[in-house]
């Protein structure tokens, strides 16, 4: 028999069926909850907003390789998973070219530029949002009261302070907080305040971090480090002084927290791969976000809380490593 | 006994439903069938030929002497006539230099081996190497430098797909038990424990009714790869941790594979040298199997005595999945080490479609050497060695669990493979300087 050509490859020869498409798919699908909440709530603002920062996104990526003449990597999936990220943490209302604009920023800017996927230090999402917040602060916190959608899909809007927002001008003026202000914990939970896009709605944020750690996408070590510092570090603040801030499950449901802590701080590129490493950087989130929203001039924090902890992702997985089997310690 | 397990592993297919439930069928050898014997079939130097071309050999006839104190002697596998000292298929290094053997009738006995000399010395003579894949020479490691209290015995298999160790489990458990016995009492080891892996419960069933006669442990392992690996194997059932670089003697463990008990068995009272084994043919073959053959059949009898290729062939693995090597030709003859041959069709071949690394830290999870792959991988594709050294990299065990979780199929174990060869050059020269 003729020596047929056989295909020769390094060991292993079997592979587990999760593939980095699928991966980044899987995040997706644990979108959709938050998705179809902040439709429901935002009706026409969210479907555009979300429409166009996928768009622009995918479009920035594809652009990219072309010019830069790399295979096209839009199908991994990631641009657009970045895309519907970015749209979570805008307002329903921005306009448009905020969004074309921060799509750059997050494709371009802060991934392609440092080699593409894998290689970016900061989460591109939050950059993007970061400095469209510095450059156009007026449209960047343009928030609309939410309006379900049995209301009507296109409504006009009316502009409201975020519940964070809120506390911070209260603190401001009165040098304390106003019970009366405050969200209740079901509209915080359900989303039924004004805030980014994909911020509110705890329980639908919940619902798709359960769904990722069920389908092993992340684990519980970032989000619990992170959320649980938070709830502490902001407790501790409250009980000393109920005037000074809101209770903690108050903390951690309202604004980006959740949202960050599920989605934004476990992105695999911008965390450490160290388990050890993970919880330390959540702690570093949680803490930077408490103390951002309890003595900073920006009611929400977990935002730069995170791209603060991006920085340290070389140095925590360098100096956290643990001990190799059998390895002796010098 | 507790079971203690180890961190990190994975839970792979192991589809060993093809041939778990199959028989043990012996290849027949025909007269004018040819076996090539390549030199270095073991961890070692190579062995050296003490025949000439046109010479007779009869059956289990020293053919090759072993090279050194590390290294084992190569036996004919057949009655025949020594072809050509020359170069034979390996699947490892290409090429190498090898002993080819037609045989010229059909015979099922075999040359004793002389039983002069001590206990390792019957065994050096008999060729033993373990048949769990590293092939170290077994009498090496039975010369412990230290004193040894434990000797474990590894029926884990944890390579999907084989099936070999379980089939000599069920089928010869007298051999492996008195083999195992054996070693205990003549290096005067205290303990004696038999592991296997918990998806073999007939092979459990069957070995806990001579635990309390031959006085061993039986110790279910759980099912996780690579539990059958040697330092894994250690930390799971007694808990004992091997330092980096050392062997288990270092922690008063040598380990045997039950294949390797088999062996000594034979070597030791039957006189029987080391020139056939078991192999667990499977994949895409028409019948898989489980075939005892000589060692130097060409792959290709062993798939035609399985009813031939289901499909078309586009991988030919020697070993298992995880930790096999990939042959080029199907004329690679079976080696001692040799325990299966799986076969993969292009429809069979996972999605291999290469992404960057998105560090999403499985195969940091996966080590269960508790590397850091991920990192790692960055310093093998700048060629940084030191830095890779200062990662430990040769505490790798090759097991191959980073790349098999790798969503972005880097690859990984691979890139490790070649960094280590790199490495050990380098302290090497390093080490010369210095002297």
């Amino acid at each position: 028999m003729p020596d047929r050509k056989f295909l020769v490859t390094f060991s292993p020869h079997d592979r587990h069926p999760d593939t980095t498409n699928k991966v980044m798919m899987a995040v997706i699908i644990a979108m959709l909850p938050i998705i179809a909440n902040s439709i429901w709530y935002y009706g026409y603002y969210a479907v555009k907003g979300y429409l166009l920062t996928a768009l622009f996104c995918v479009g920035f990526e594809y652009l990219f390789d072309k010019i830069s003449g790399r295979p096209i990597a839009i199908k991994d999936n990631s641009a657009l998973l970045t895309g519907l990220l970015l749209a979570m943490n805008m307002p329903a209302a921005a306009p448009w070219w905020t969004m074309l604009v921060g799509s750059f920023v997050a494709i371009i800017v802060s991934k392609q530029v440092y080699g593409g996927l894998g290689q970016n230090p900061f989460n591109p999402a939050l950059v993007a949002r970061v400095f469209l917040l510095i450059a156009w602060p007026v449209e960047m916190t343009a928030w609309v009261k939410p309006s379900p959608i049995i209301h009507g899909f296109l409504f006009d809007t009316v502009s409201s302070a975020t519940p964070l927002g809120l506390l911070k001008s209260d603190l401001i003026a009165h040098g304390h907080v106003v019970t009366a202000n405050l969200a209740t914990y079901t509209d915080q939970l359900i989303g039924n305040v004004s805030g980014c896009m994909g911020g509110d709605g705890a329980i639908f944020v919940l619902i798709g971090g359960l769904f990722m750690m069920n389908r092993k996408v992340i684990s519980w070590h970032i989000p619990v480090s992170f959320l649980g510092t938070l709830f502490v570090f902001t407790g501790i603040i409250w009980l000393i002084n109920p005037q000074r801030t809101i209770d903690p499950f108050l903390h951690i449901i309202s604004g980006g927290a959740m949202l960050a802590a599920f989605f934004m701080a476990t992105d695999y590129v911008t965390s450490p791969v160290i388990k050890r490493a993970q919880i330390v950087f959540g702690i570093g989130c949680g803490l930077i976000a408490g103390i951002i929203r309890v003595y900073g001039s920006y009611p929400e924090g977990t935002g730069f809380a995170v791209l603060i902890m991006n920085a340290f992702v070389p140095l925590l997985d360098k100096y956290l490593r643990p001990l190799s089997f059998g390895e002796v310690k010098k | 006994m507790p079971f203690f397990g180890f961190k990190g592993g994975i839970h792979p297919d192991y589809n060993k439903s093809l041939t778990s439930g199959k028989a043990t069928e012996t290849l027949p050898v025909k007269a004018g069938d040819k076996f090539y014997l390549p030199l270095s079939q073991h961890i070692g130097a190579p062995a050296k030929p003490v025949v000439a071309k046109n010479q007779q050999v009869k059956t289990g006839e020293l053919v090759a002497e072993a090279g050194g104190f590390i290294s084992a002697a190569i036996h004919s596998p057949v009655n025949g006539k020594i072809v050509s000292i020359s170069h034979v298929i390996h699947p490892m290094a290409g090429r190498m230099e090898g002993i080819v053997i037609e045989a010229d009738e059909t015979n099922d006995d075999y040359e004793p081996v002389s039983d002069e000399g001590s206990f390792q010395q019957i065994i050096q003579r008999a060729g033993i190497t373990g048949m769990g894949g590293a092939t170290f020479p077994t009498h090496v490691k039975l010369s412990p430098p230290k004193e040894v209290d434990t000797l474990l015995i590894n029926g884990a298999e944890c390579e999907p797909y084989l099936t070999c160790d379980h089939r000599i489990m069920l089928e010869e458990p007298l051999k492996v038990i008195k083999g195992a016995v054996l070693i205990k009492e003549k290096l005067n080891i205290k303990k004696l424990i038999i592991g296997i892996e918990k998806n073999k419960p007939d092979a459990i069933q069957l070995f806990r009714r001579y635990e309390r006669e031959y006085g061993f442990e039986l110790v279910p392992l759980y099912v996780k790869y690579p539990q059958g690996g040697e330092k894994q194997l250690i930390k799971a059932c007694v808990n004992r941790v091997v330092p980096e670089g050392k062997l288990p003697v270092e922690v008063g463990v040598i380990v045997h594979n039950v294949g390797t008990c088999a062996a000594v068995y034979e070597a030791f009272y039957d006189r029987k040298p080391l020139f056939e084994r078991t192999v667990t043919v499977t994949g895409a073959v028409v019948t898989p199997k489980n075939l005892r053959v000589r060692v130097g059949t060409p792959i290709l009898s062993l798939i035609d005595a399985c009813g031939g290729f289901l499909g078309v062939p586009k991988k030919i693995i020697m070993g298992g999945p995880m930790m096999g090597m990939a042959v080029t030709s199907v004329e690679t003859p079976v080696m001692k080490g040799t325990s299966g041959i799986l076969v993969y069709r292009e429809e069979d071949m996972p999605d291999l479609t290469k992404y960057p690394c998105i560090r999403c830290g499985r195969c940091v999870d996966a080590c269960p050497m508790l590397l850091v792959p991920s990192i790692m991988d960055r310093f093998v594709k700048k060629e940084m060695y030191e830095e890779l050294e200062q990662h430990h990299v040769l505490n790798c065990i090759e097991c191959g669990c980073c790349s098999y979780v790798c969503p972005s199929r880097r690859t990984l174990v691979g890139g490790f493979k070649t960094s280590k060869r790199h490495i050990m050059q380098m302290i090497k020269e390093r080490g010369a300087k210095n002297a």
